[in-house]
């Protein structure tokens, strides 16, 4: 092919949260990176968002969020992808998430978790790693 | 996920949504496994599905019309897919991907298949994919399936090629009722629509394309797809004109864009072997031209030396 992406990764927002800046940042960020985004926009449910990242075979969800809800709508969204037999999708998460909850998260399956001032090579690195260990294990 | 055809195939027939996304994923890579599940595919292809091809200048209002029209196809209890293209970036290679962001009222209906798919700097070979994967969606039950690109580029208007019959959508105030005619759009669709009827400015828009779709003997939509009006008249002109063209036309039609898919394979197959012989072929002196046909004899393709163009002396 002429031109192969890294992967293709799916950001979005679940829950009511509507700022959207940060989430639309990564996803430029990550198509400057060689990626392909899927990006599913605000106000998204867990269902919605597992069901887009099976239908789009995706390598990574990235979900951004900033209302707080986080501990309550990133597990929900891991639920949802268990439940459409995508549970081997790794799942990104970031926002204004206090760091004394970024490892419950990580306990309940969130691959990263990402907060405010995180320098954005740190949260590409990731997306790669986790893309690429995606792929390597569906080869 | 298995990477076994027979399995997969079976996945897609059996409207597995993870098997139809894993196929047209193999497709889109190149992975040598794509091959017998397409054939495989081809040996019982589904009749009477349609394709509608949807194009246009961006902010046209291309996906929220796609989503209204698989409201009103779901309405008829049809299972619908949905390609929906978007460039890539020929720096990066990656690509953003934000039709499907106008479709997400249907995300949780197992009845709609939606795929965001980039160009990936493809020069034909987007054909080939894009096809591929209307197949795929074909065979698992959708008709119709609707293939939305953004008409500026040649590879975009070659997907438009694939479909059955193409909507060109126009929307007053972008300037690009003028660009589209330039670019060879409105010879390309079958129904031109006229989005955004709401606007003040959308009827001056109707009106000076009434004159070029009466021409061409075209049909002239106008919608809203803001609020659905237009849609289900837009529908029902959908399946006039699909039902008014001779049987045979669109059995033409069909064989030509077949044959216009396996170009684009052909090209995207032979380009990895030229890309690699090219480079041992170390730097390339001389006339571009006269370099490619050297390079093609070396690859081995000699029969084709008496339809190549002569060069100049």
């Amino acid at each position: 092919m002429s031109q192969q992406p890294h992967g293709r990764v799916l950001i979005g927002k679940p829950g009511l949260d509507g700022h959207d800046r940060g989430a639309k940042f990564i996803a430029r960020a990550l198509r400057d990176a060689g990626f392909e985004v899927i990006y599913t926009g605000i106000r998204r449910t867990a269902e919605e968002i597992a069901a887009a990242a099976v239908q789009e075979d995706v390598d990574a969800v990235g979900l951004s969020l900033l209302s707080g809800a986080h501990n309550e709508l990133f597990p929900a969204v891991l639920d949802a992808l268990g439940q459409a037999g995508a549970k081997d999708i790794p799942v990104i998460g970031g926002g204004v998430i206090p760091e004394e909850d970024v490892p419950a998260l990580k306990e309940k399956g969130v691959r990263a978790v990402f907060t405010p001032g995180t320098p954005l090579q740190d949260i590409l690195d990731a997306f790669h790693r986790a893309v690429d260990e995606h792929r390597s294990h569906r080869s | 996920m298995t990477l076994d055809p027979t399995k997969l195939i079976d996945g897609i027939r059996r409207r597995d949504p993870r098997a139809i996304a894993r196929a047209i994923s193999l497709v889109e890579d190149c992975h040598p496994a794509a091959e017998p599940l397409l054939a495989a595919l081809d040996d019982a292809p589904p009749q009477g599905v349609i394709t509608v091809g949807i194009t246009g200048p961006g902010g046209a209002g291309k996906s929220t019309l796609t989503q209204r029209l698989i409201g009103h196809y779901r309405s008829e209890e049809r299972r619908v897919g949905v390609v929906a293209i978007d460039p890539s970036s020929p720096i990066s290679g990656g690509a953003l991907l934000g039709d499907r962001v106008r479709m997400m009222h249907h995300a949780l209906d197992p009845q709609v298949v939606i795929r965001s798919m980039a160009t990936r700097g493809r020069i034909g070979g987007l054909c080939a994919a894009a096809g591929a994967a209307v197949r795929i969606m074909a065979a698992s039950g959708c008709n119709p399936v609707i293939v939305e690109t953004v008409g500026v580029g040649q590879a975009e208007i070659d997907v438009a090629r694939l479909a059955d019959l193409t909507l060109l959508v126009l929307a007053p105030g972008l300037g690009d009722d003028i660009q589209a005619m330039k670019a060879g759009l409105v010879e390309l669709a079958d129904i031109l629509v006229v989005n955004k009827s709401d606007r003040a400015d959308a009827e001056a828009l109707a009106m000076e394309m009434e004159p070029v779709a009466r021409e061409r003997e075209r049909r002239l939509c106008r919608t809203c797809a803001a609020d659905g009006r237009g849609v289900p008249e837009l529908a029902r002109t959908i399946e006039e004109t699909h039902c008014a063209g001779p049987e045979g036309g669109l059995q033409a039609r069909r064989d030509r864009c077949r044959q216009a898919e396996v170009l684009d394979w052909a090209v995207e197959l032979l380009r990895p072997r030229l890309r690699e012989t090219l480079q041992t072929m170390g730097a390339a002196k001389g006339d571009p031209r006269v370099v490619a046909r050297l390079l093609l004899e070396t690859v081995g393709c000699q029969n084709l030396k008496a339809s190549l163009p002569k060069e100049t002396q």
